[in-house]
């Protein structure tokens, strides 16, 4: 994939920059690897709808010039449904955090996954609720601390990709700021995954997240996704003792099974011979 | 055309395809359910679609997202879901998206009387979501009115950008009259306005004469931002206080200058009436039956029907014979509009309501006595 | 002066009351030109829990458009029979579902067995609202049989048409049968 894309075509850069990301925040990784898997798939501006919710993460599609909504917290999966449905020629992008998708938004990730609507459903996953100042989020892990958990974490976090999988996600793929040349070609092969597509990407919070846990700068936050995560493919050939307390990236699933706006005109087609 | 026999949802259903709506979502609730039902089985057919939401949160998400997409967007629903779609509403009303949500208003509060009628959502429908913004609300008495309010409620959502609530209750959701629908031919639709300019002369939010912005759909070449905070005309977040103020104004500036469109109520026995009856939906019914049956023993009776509840239709009120002593609101709730009755009538009319909460439609006899327990002829003088 | 006639068809849930309901109400409204309000009430439960229709037919506009005083009460379950006498007009009609209500207090009462009928001559019970919409045109005049013969015809399912205008004419000659008991019963009365 093509690395030295002109990204400003894609951005809205005179009118809403500087992004108000802190330093050292994974967002604007991901957002790059965004546009340099849209640009890789040759997709038109106007053919790209990007929905997210509300948080850190949800601000992304102010700064993109795609058709761009935010929408309320945790509801981006259902505005983006209708929005998809009437229209499925329409590439969606749905931008949440993992509080935003996974905690008030959990519902409709379950029912937008077992419905296997053709949506590219992304959870920025930075372990917190960053914008509203570093509250325990349903990934925050047991013992890390929060400001709403200032004595550690005492419940049990989601395992995104589990999730997603259960729920009938028919791609589900992990990634990581530190490796953005394998996030670049997950998100694209997501994108043309026809149905409901999951992609977890893992992005440092140094500013909150990582000062509340003493995880040091934001490149050492960036250096412990290398020594945390192990690519599927490798992990396939380790122990279990090996991949204790490891976190496996690259894609689980991708399957094909009836996807929801397909399924609909069919129906249509029956309905309008009778 | 001919006469058919038709329920109060069957005409939301009827009036909604009439008027153009070619996209429906829904989440299953008591007693609308006809509603989504019938558009299941006839939207395939005619090229819209429909979809039932995992719940109400949802079901709202998604008109609003069809909308946004060039769809004419309606949800059904019943107290317990008007309440959980408070939020999108809002963001509906902020972000000025056109869609209706029809609300068969159930007894409550909470769970309430699933099967029982109400009219215990007035004042929700106004101030259920947070912030501050006006809101289009109108309220049906028979089916045939079922039919065209819906067509009305989809027309106002188009022309003003805006949510319509379309308030029924149980005995209308449910009542079976004879009706005789219009030609197709003669009912009057209207669209949201389009912008015709190159994509990058377009001003999303801009402000006009009417105070409503020309409306693109995504993926008609026109490349623009939509958000729930507060914007400025270009759709980006602001909080510069010029363009909040601004946006804020213009919301209830185009709602404001469009009232003698927007409010809609019919008077009977007026001319001589010295007391008023100010009544709505089902309760409408029994309020013109006690007129009726008061004006046979003698007392002049007349009556207001409101149709437009929100915004509240106080030229009906301003209006009002000059012999006029005393208004009578009866109401299914424990007076919700008896409250915007007193607000505008400034303490110049004696103004009684009469309400009633039991799950039962408030019968013409409860009325008259109402009136003539409450009356200022009665023996209870103050 | 205003004709207006209420009628009530009170039962169980499941026994169709709903859907004989409407058929009065097309029957009256579209066929017979009336103008007609038809509503209904009903428990939470599918089946078994109580049902009830309410028609009101009548030569000018319906405002209030529920029962109060009823003209015709037919009743097709005991406790729809108890619960629904006192709303009954002095002069007003009675039909009972002889199957299911055995205890009336009333002596001036149409007793026909329509779910017994349904079953031991069509071998399915679910037709005993149609059998009490065929007896219902020839006990009272609200609507016309023709009415609503073609209103039931519009109403049932195409596959059940031809059983379900049997079921009709059924109804009609057990309410022959029960106009004519009930005519001797007046005479015993006027003796006494």
């Amino acid at each position: 994939m093509q690395k030295d894309i002109d990204v400003y075509q894609y951005l809205r850069h005179e009118k809403k920059f500087p992004l108000i990301w802190c330093a050292g925040c994974g967002n604007g990784i991901v957002l790059g690897s965004m546009l340099r898997a849209v640009d890789s798939l040759k997709i038109s501006k106007d053919r790209v709808a990007m929905v997210s919710g509300i948080g850190c993460s949800g601000r992304t599609s102010t700064y993109v010039d795609f058709n761009t909504l935010h929408t309320t917290h945790g509801r981006a999966l259902s505005f983006a449904t209708g929005l998809k449905f009437a229209r499925p020629e329409l590439t969606t992008l749905v931008v949440m955090g993992d509080g935003d998708g996974l905690s008030i938004g959990g519902n409709h990730f379950i029912h937008a996954a077992r419905r296997n609507i053709d949506l590219t459903a992304f959870i920025y996953n930075n372990n917190i609720y960053g914008m509203t100042g570093g509250q325990v989020s349903p990934t925050t892990p047991g013992g890390k601390i929060a400001s709403t958990a200032p004595m550690g974490n005492i419940e049990n976090n989601f395992d995104t990709i589990k999730v997603a999988e259960a729920c009938g996600a028919t791609f589900v793929a992990r990634g990581t700021t530190y490796d953005a040349d394998a996030l670049d070609e997950i998100i694209a092969i997501g994108i043309q995954h026809k149905g409901f597509s999951v992609i977890e990407v893992l992005t440092p919070c140094p500013t909150i997240y990582g000062r509340y846990n003493r995880l040091g700068s934001a490149v050492d936050m960036l250096k412990s996704q290398l020594d945390d995560t192990i690519p599927l493919e490798q992990a396939k050939n380790m122990s279990a003792e090996e991949l204790q307390g490891k976190t496996l990236t690259g894609i689980f699933v991708n399957e094909d099974k009836r996807e929801f706006c397909e399924e609909y005109e069919k129906l249509v087609q029956r309905a309008q011979k009778k | 055309m001919e006469a058919k026999l038709l329920m109060g949802n069957e005409a939301v259903a009827e009036g909604a395809l009439a008027g153009g709506v070619n996209f429906f979502a829904g989440y299953p609730i008591t007693p609308s359910n006809e509603i989504g039902e019938i558009m299941s089985r006839r939207l395939p057919g005619a090229g819209g679609k429909f979809i039932q939401m995992e719940d109400e949160i949802a079901s709202m998400g998604c008109i609003i997202g069809a909308s946004i997409s060039g769809c004419k967007t309606m949800t059904a629903t019943s107290g317990p879901g008007f309440s959980l779609m408070q939020e999108n509403l809002g963001f509906a009303a902020m972000t000025e998206v056109p869609c209706v949500v029809v609300n068969v208003m159930r007894g409550g509060p909470s769970t309430g009387m699933p099967t029982l009628p109400s009219q215990g959502d007035i004042q929700q429908a106004r101030w259920g979501t947070h912030g501050d913004h006006p809101i289009i609300a109108l309220c049906p008495s028979t089916v045939r009115e079922v039919f065209d309010l819906t067509i009305t409620s989809l027309n106002f959502a188009e022309q003003y950008r805006t949510p319509v609530v379309l308030l029924m209750d149980e005995v209308i959701g449910h009542l079976r009259e004879k009706v005789v629908l219009p030609q197709v031919e003669s009912i009057e639709i209207a669209n949201r306005t389009q912008p015709t300019c190159p994509p990058e002369w377009y001003r999303p939010f801009e402000d006009n004469k009417s105070g409503v912005p020309l409306m693109a759909s995504f993926g008609d070449g026109y490349r623009y931002h939509i958000t729930g905070l507060t914007h400025d005309e270009m759709g980006f977040p602001t909080t510069k206080k010029d363009e909040v103020t601004a946006l804020n104004h213009r919301l209830h500036r185009k709602i404001r200058q469009a009232f003698e469109d927007i409010m809609l109520y019919e008077t009977f026995l007026m001319e001589d009436a010295t007391a008023v009856i100010v009544a709505y939906g089902c309760v409408m019914r029994s309020a013109k039956s006690a007129a009726l049956e008061l004006r046979q023993q003698g007392k002049k009776v007349g009556l207001i029907k409101l149709t437009t509840l929100w915004p509240f239709p106080r030229i009906a009120l301003e209006n009002m014979p000059e012999q006029v002593q005393e208004i009578f609101v009866p109401e299914m709730n424990m007076g919700q509009i008896y409250r915007e009755v007193t607000r505008v009538n400034q303490g110049k009319l004696r103004v009684r309501k009469i309400t009633k909460v039991d799950g039962e439609l408030i019968t013409p006899d409860e009325i008259i006595r109402g009136i003539k327990r409450e009356g200022a002829d009665s023996a209870k003088r103050y | 002066m205003t004709q207006q006639y209420e009628l009530r068809l009170a039962g169980l849930g499941g026994q169709g009351l709903i859907l004989a309901g409407i058929i009065v109400a097309e029957a009256a409204g579209i066929y017979d030109g009336k103008f007609v309000a038809q509503t209904q009430a009903y428990g939470a439960a599918a089946r078994g829990g109580f049902s009830r229709s309410d028609v009101i037919v009548s030569d000018e506009e319906i405002n209030y458009p529920k029962a109060r005083e009823l003209d015709l009460l037919l009743a097709m379950s005991q406790d729809a029979y108890e619960e629904n006498l006192p709303l009954l007009k002095p002069e007003g009609t009675l039909i009972v579902d002889s199957t299911y209500v055995s205890e009336i207090a009333d002596a001036h009462v149409y007793a026909i067995p329509f779910t017994r009928i349904a079953r031991e001559t069509f071998g399915r019970e679910n037709v005993a609202n149609i059998i009490s919409l065929g007896s219902i045109t020839q006990i009272v005049p609200y609507v016309s049989e023709e009415a609503m013969a073609r209103a039931v015809e519009r109403r049932v399912p195409a596959r059940f048409l031809e059983l379900n205008k049997k079921a009709f004419q059924a109804g009609k000659e057990a309410a022959r049968d029960a106009i004519h008991k009930s005519a001797l019963q007046d005479e015993v009365q006027d003796e006494i």
